[in-house]
């Protein structure tokens, strides 16, 4: 049984001082599921990846804006979109191949490793000129869900 | 936030301080590269005891200054990597690289 508990919307202009904002943000929200230190930071990491993908390539030349969408459900799933309106991935099977960049020298070309290996689960979809939306879903181990029983 | 970058004999030390994305990363290479032209060091170490998050604009941080370095001659080492930061460090294979270690202790702090 998955039962929607909370829900939570945002959006904010793709600079790279948000970065670390998102990650905050996303941290407060997941916190009411109890998440332990290292399910905070997996997840924290993730959407750190995620949100400089939509800053470095999606809005590579330009600002916009980057939302970021998060589900809570009953049985500690959650799912986190993160999506922006930039230029899109022309071929997302090979952008998700480790080491593959676009980005040049800097980048590792490890994004979506991470976010595959840190997340359950991770959906891309994209339209070259229009955007890309990441999905990533975990679930939390709820240690207090014996105590809800009781 | 930042990075402090000192020297003892031929090993130079870079304290890097604070989450590293690709918002710091990019204020951490121009610091760390200017000293690298600027000294050329034998070694540089740096130190990651004081970083609490990275995501892996951290790994071509580390990348960019190893080739950096090496074409100019030097060496560079990634010490006192905290646990939390394992499995990023893992999953980049940066560790054939040989530039881990582990023993030093962070000793520049006042
Ligand atoms: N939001 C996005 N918009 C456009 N292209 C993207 C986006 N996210 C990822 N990409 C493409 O996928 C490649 C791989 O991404 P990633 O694994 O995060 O590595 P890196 O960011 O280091 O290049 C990028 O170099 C880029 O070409
Ligand atoms: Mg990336």
């Amino acid at each position: 049984m998955q039962e929607l508990i909370n829900e939570m919307n945002l959006n904010f202009l793709s600079k790279s001082s948000n970065e670390s904002f998102a990650r905050s943000a996303i941290s407060a929200f997941v916190l009411q599921l109890d998440p332990t230190i290292d399910e905070l930071a997996d997840i924290k990491t993730a959407v750190s990846e995620a949100v400089t993908n939509c800053i470095v390539h999606g809005y590579k030349t330009n600002l916009g804006k980057i939302y970021i969408s998060s589900k809570i459900y009953s049985n500690g799933k959650i799912t986190i979109q993160i999506k922006d309106k930039g230029c899109g991935i022309e071929n997302i099977e090979q952008a998700m191949e480790p080491l593959f960049t676009t980005g040049g020298s800097e980048r590792s070309g490890l994004g979506f490793a991470v976010m595959q290996s840190f997340m359950d689960n991770i959906k891309v979809t994209s339209k070259i000129n229009k955007g890309t939306t990441v999905t990533l879903q975990k679930f939390i181990i709820r240690r207090n869900l014996k105590n809800d029983k009781k | 936030m930042g990075v402090t970058i000192s020297q003892d004999n031929n090993i130079s030390r870079a304290l890097i301080n604070g989450d590293v994305d690709h918002h710091t990363a990019y204020e951490l290479r121009e610091t760390i590269d200017n000293y690298i032209k600027l000294y050329t060091p034998e070694v540089l170490k740096l130190d990651f005891s004081e970083v609490q998050f990275m995501d892996s604009s951290g790994i071509g941080l580390i990348m960019g200054r190893f080739k950096l370095i090496k074409s100019l001659g030097g060496d560079l080492k990634v010490i006192n990597v905290p646990k939390n930061l394992d499995r990023m460090i893992r999953l980049s294979g940066l560790s054939q690289l040989g530039i881990f270690e582990s023993e030093d202790k962070a000793s520049c702090k006042n």
